[in-house]
């Protein structure tokens, strides 16, 4: 199994652990780096792209869905998902109109899964 | 967040508060735009230790602006009240987003009290269910109570004693797009109630912690 490089961005501190938590139970060779907010996550990205992307839409600042839009242009191949608690239809339909998957909070292993699945053959697509 | 002695929060403990208060308003503004029909758009959560006079000044009493709020406390190893408050002049619009818009004016009048109870209810308990599902702990929850008035006088009027103890103040703004409604979700907790909500977030976040490595892998 490839081994990917996962860049979860999202403000709560919380969140990221319990993202990694999951994210080391599912694929534990994985490398995983953090971001707390839009300006550090997009400098990650410049410096060195992950595989995979996860942002949170609930930020001071810029959210996660407009950042997910500006990411997918510069990276169209590249699997993002928008993670949040807000699971109203609007939310949803604007994160898949901008090409990112979307997982409801509080993630669960099984969300997870299936999206990192996703990717994972999406990536390997020729 | 003002540090006063004993209850001052850390940085991850009030991170993980945010979380919590996100997760649980988020759960009740997809109620509330299942009710209205339109995208519920919300702001950070916002947590501080203040008075309840500063309380009441952040959700508008400077300018006397009539408010409506729809309260309920709770209690439970923490208690509180949680309220869901906006201006007066937007209950009926409220009123008529939850009810289809098909009524007329006489009829949302006559409704307006207990369309309000109702929607607050659903609100306030879906948020508060989620926050004590993920503390694991049980919130036994009021029924609605019904307050008009100034900020002020809505914060005495849910059981405060003295306008200048210190509480735990969180609150998050929400407006219903297309519709002239917009508010707050905001919860009320004293200090004592502060110091178990402490140990219960504590408890969150080495569940949360568990099995992981200690050490971050980015910035």
């Amino acid at each position: 199994m490839m081994r990917y490089k996962i860049l979860i961005v999202d403000d709560s501190k919380l969140a990221r652990m319990s993202f990694a938590k999951l994210l080391t139970g599912l694929r534990p060779g994985w490398q995983r780096e953090e971001a707390a907010n839009a300006q550090d996550a997009l400098a990650a990205i410049a410096a060195a792209p992950p595989d995979i992307l996860v942002l949170d839409f609930n930020m001071p600042g810029r959210d996660g869905l407009d950042i997910a839009a500006e990411v997918i242009q510069l990276h169209p191949r590249l699997p993002v998902a928008v993670i949040s608690a807000n699971t109203q239809v609007e939310v949803i339909t604007r994160a898949q109109n901008a090409g990112a998957s979307f997982l409801p909070k509080p993630l669960t292993a099984e969300a997870l899964a299936q999206f990192l699945a996703a990717a994972e053959a999406r990536l390997a697509a020729p | 967040m003002t540090d006063e002695p004993g209850i001052a929060l850390t940085e991850i403990e009030r991170d993980a508060l945010t979380e919590l208060v996100n997760l649980g308003v988020s759960g009740a503004a997809l109620s509330l735009r299942t009710m209205a029909g339109s995208e519920v758009l919300l702001s950070v959560p916002a947590i501080e230790v203040v008075s309840r006079a500063r309380a009441a000044s952040i959700i508008g009493s400077q300018d006397s602006t009539p408010l409506v709020a729809v309260h309920q406390a709770f209690e439970g190893e923490v208690s509180g009240r949680a309220l869901l408050i906006f201006p007066e002049a937007n209950s009926l619009e409220l009123v008529r987003a939850v009810t289809g818009g098909g009524l007329s004016l006489e009829d949302i009048i006559d409704l307006e009290a207990e369309a309000l109870a109702e929607t607050g209810n659903i609100i306030l308990n879906g948020c508060l269910a989620i926050i004590a599902n993920m503390l694991e702990r049980t919130l036994r929850i009021s029924l609605p109570e019904i307050l008009h008035g100034t900020g002020l006088e809505i914060f005495d009027l849910s059981g405060a004693p003295q306008t200048e103890a210190a509480v735990l103040f969180l609150y998050i703004n929400f407006s219903v797009k297309d519709r002239d409604i917009q508010g707050y979700i905001a919860m009320l907790m004293d200090l004592p109630s502060l110091a178990a909500l402490k140990l219960l977030i504590g408890k969150l976040i080495a569940r949360t912690a568990e099995g992981l490595e200690t050490h971050d892998a980015g910035p």
